[in-house]
């Protein structure tokens, strides 16, 4: 390994020696290919041309009157297939591809960063299998459409809490059998080194985008900048341009059935461990075994969380909350119908987090809101869980 | 002073053929039934026990180990009691046994805290699946302060100044990962294994013992021809656990059934 593979003391590699092959020669990719000036000249290529970047930063006149600030969104639902997730998809199928790999895997929790992977395989000429939970499967089968509808072989997984966790499990033994001709695409900064890292600089676009809009619309830095963490990518992306001003940092994480009840806030309520081949943050029992996390929406539940994210907590650099399933689904009806954007479920959480920190920002304060994704996934879910009532 | 700390060098050092390590899910199908298939195993002519500590997210395993962990956490299994377990089994055995688990165990027992409770529990060696070269430094130093072997892993896709380095830190024995993927039965054994298993034995004095895939005598030959000092078995016999479990059944006479002929396999002149 050519420099570290932690974030102070999170992260690393925790991984079968079978794999480390496929993680040096990933690590040389990404210290290689990446930086290269042909691969950025195709990566900016495919985000303008093909994702459509950049993504506006939206005035909310609306939502900025009823909460008494400057309110502004990242709109990240706007880049195409609906999700932030495409920006590390095209990044990590043109590297796969600049690798000579032929086949990709990647896991999917609310089936955007399957979509993402399958959009990606598709218009660059790769096999896509995406392993998925049947518990989210079923409340995501919209998503399951989509993945095969692009062409993308989606895999039940039926082993464990059956969601993202026991995907990324599967995915992992997948790459261990398959590592000469397949590369794991995975869907946030999540898995050992380098993964953190590389989704980390795919993703980080959100947040240089964002620094100039602001720049320009405001002419000074926002006060507060606000993203929902799941495995941490769209949040990290927001964050990652500006960790050194003083701007707060805000991480909304999924406090599902609330304070005494089942839940995914792992950096608020977890402790220290090893998953998915990393040191970080963790839901577990006193033993070390995982417990199932829980939340409304399917791209938050996960019990662990991106180790750069545990550096930035023990730091102090940024605060992490939990947000309840009835706040976030409070806040998808919100933003519906004050701003006319139906937020994904996920994006849902940093929303409603965003309203209570508006509450000690005055009338001039900044906030900006990564709106990671949009909403359409989730409409039969939430419809369902309203009953008849809308 | 340990006293069990070359119980792993003994046995190689006054083997004749292959050694047979044969691998169980402490807890599975629970922990009464766990202990009789351990002895059985010791009684039908295994040389060593590789007791497998179960952890809720075991990426380097297949199915049928998998389905074993769901069974011991379901039947309570955790590491205090795997630990009594094992003291159990020490009042009543010298044979030699090996701990695998996950990173996570160790770390949240306290890495130290937990190569201490082993080596007080009887334990010879610890193998940790989720913990390469890279981050093996705090393992092997707490192995080694707590006088366990430190068993590391080494595969056909190991380069070579890793297998160098892993060599000089190992201890016991080196464990050939047999198959590139995950535990599970296979048929066949790669050349390319073959191989990579007579360049290790040519670069060190360890004993070099692979696992992952071996189900049957023919396997164990095979492997012997090769120059390995041992084989383990898991699946395999898992397998027959999980076969009987579901039958309604006791395992244990199927499980030492299953290990005599695995036996029949590693006894040859060498
Ligand atoms: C719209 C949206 N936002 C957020 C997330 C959470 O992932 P991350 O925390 O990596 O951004 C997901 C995951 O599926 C998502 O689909």
């Amino acid at each position: 390994m050519t420099g570290s593979t932690r974030f102070g003391a999170y992260g690393g590699q925790y991984v079968p020696e079978t794999l480390i092959c496929a993680l040096e020669e990933l690590e040389h990719a990404y210290t290689t290919i990446v930086p290269s000036r042909a691969f950025q000249t195709e990566m900016e290529y495919y985000l303008k041309e093909y994702a459509g970047r950049e993504t506006p930063l939206t005035f909310c006149r609306n939502m900025s009157r009823d909460c008494g600030c400057r309110i502004y969104l990242k709109r990240e639902d706007l880049l195409h297939s609906g999700a932030h997730k495409l920006n590390n998809a095209l990044g990590q199928a043109l590297l796969a591809k600049a690798m000579g790999k032929k086949r990709i895997i990647a896991e999917t929790g609310a089936g955007q960063h399957g979509v993402a992977t399958a959009i990606a395989g598709a218009v660059l000429g790769l096999r896509v299998e995406v392993y998925m939970g049947v518990e989210d499967m079923g409340r995501q089968s919209l998503n399951v459409a989509r993945m095969e509808m692009l062409g993308a072989r989606v895999i039940p997984v039926r082993s464990g809490s059956r969601t993202l966790k026991d995907a990324i499990n599967e995915a992992l033994r997948d790459w261990v059998a398959n590592v000469e001709n397949t590369h794991y695409l995975i869907g946030s900064v999540v898995g050992p080194h380098p993964f953190p890292a590389l989704v980390r600089d795919f993703q980080t676009v959100i947040g240089r985008e964002t620094r100039d809009q602001i720049l320009e619309k405001e002419e000074r830095l926002p006060d507060v900048l606000v993203a929902c963490v799941g495995g941490g990518s769209n949040a990290i992306g927001l964050f990652h341009a500006f960790l050194k001003d003083d701007v707060a940092l805000f991480g909304a994480e999924a406090g599902g059935e609330g304070i005494k009840g089942r839940h995914g806030a792992t950096l608020c309520r977890g402790r220290p461990g090893v998953l998915h081949g990393t040191y970080t943050y963790l839901i577990q029992d006193a033993f070390g075994q995982i417990l199932e996390s829980h939340s409304i929406s399917a791209g938050l539940d996960y019990p662990g969380v991106g180790p750069e994210h545990s550096f930035l907590k023990d730091e102090g650099r940024v605060t992490y909350l939990p947000v309840t399933d009835e706040e976030a689904l409070d806040s998808f009806f919100y933003l519906s119908r004050t701003e006319g954007i139906l937020p994904a479920l996920e994006s849902a959480h940093a929303v409603a987090l965003a309203r209570t920190l508006a509450d000690d920002l005055d009338d001039d304060g900044i906030l900006v809101i990564n709106l990671s994704g949009r909403g359409d996934k989730d409409v039969a879910q939430v419809a369902a869980l309203m009953g008849g009532r809308r | 002073m340990n006293h069990h700390a070359s119980r792993i060098a003994d046995l190689f050092g006054s083997r004749s053929g292959t050694l047979l390590v044969a691998c169980t899910m402490a807890g599975d199908p629970d922990y009464a039934t766990s202990m009789r298939i351990i002895q059985e195993m010791i009684d039908a002519g295994a040389d060593m026990i590789e007791l497998v500590m179960p952890h809720s997210d075991p990426v380097a395993d297949g199915p049928v180990m998998q389905e074993a962990v769901s069974r011991a956490l379901d039947a309570g299994m955790n590491t205090d009691r795997f630990f009594s377990l094992i003291s159990e089994i020490r009042k009543g055995s010298g044979t030699p046994l090996v701990v695998l688990t996950y990173a996570n165990i160790v770390i949240q027992r306290g890495v130290e805290q937990f190569y201490r409770d082993a080596a007080n529990a009887g334990v010879d060696g610890v193998a940790v699946a989720d913990v390469p070269l890279e981050e093996s430094g705090p393992f092997v130093a707490a192995a080694r302060n707590a006088r366990i072997e430190p068993i590391l892993f080494v595969s056909r896709t190991t380069s070579k100044d890793r297998l160098e380095k892993i060599l000089s830190a190992a201890g016991g024995f080196i464990y050939l990962v047999a198959a590139m993927g995950v535990t599970g039965t296979r048929d066949g054994i790669p050349e390319e294994t073959l191989v990579c298993l007579r360049e290790v034995k040519d670069r060190t004095g360890i004993p070099v013992v692979p696992g992952f895939g071996i189900s049957g005598p023919e396997h164990i030959r095979t492997y012997a021809d090769s120059g390995a000092d041992g084989v383990i078995v898991g699946s395999a016999l898992v397998q027959e656990i999980a076969q009987q479990v579901k039958l309604g059944c006791d395992p244990v006479s199927k499980v030492g059934g299953r290990v005599r002929r695995l036996k029949s396999g590693c006894i040859i002149d060498r």
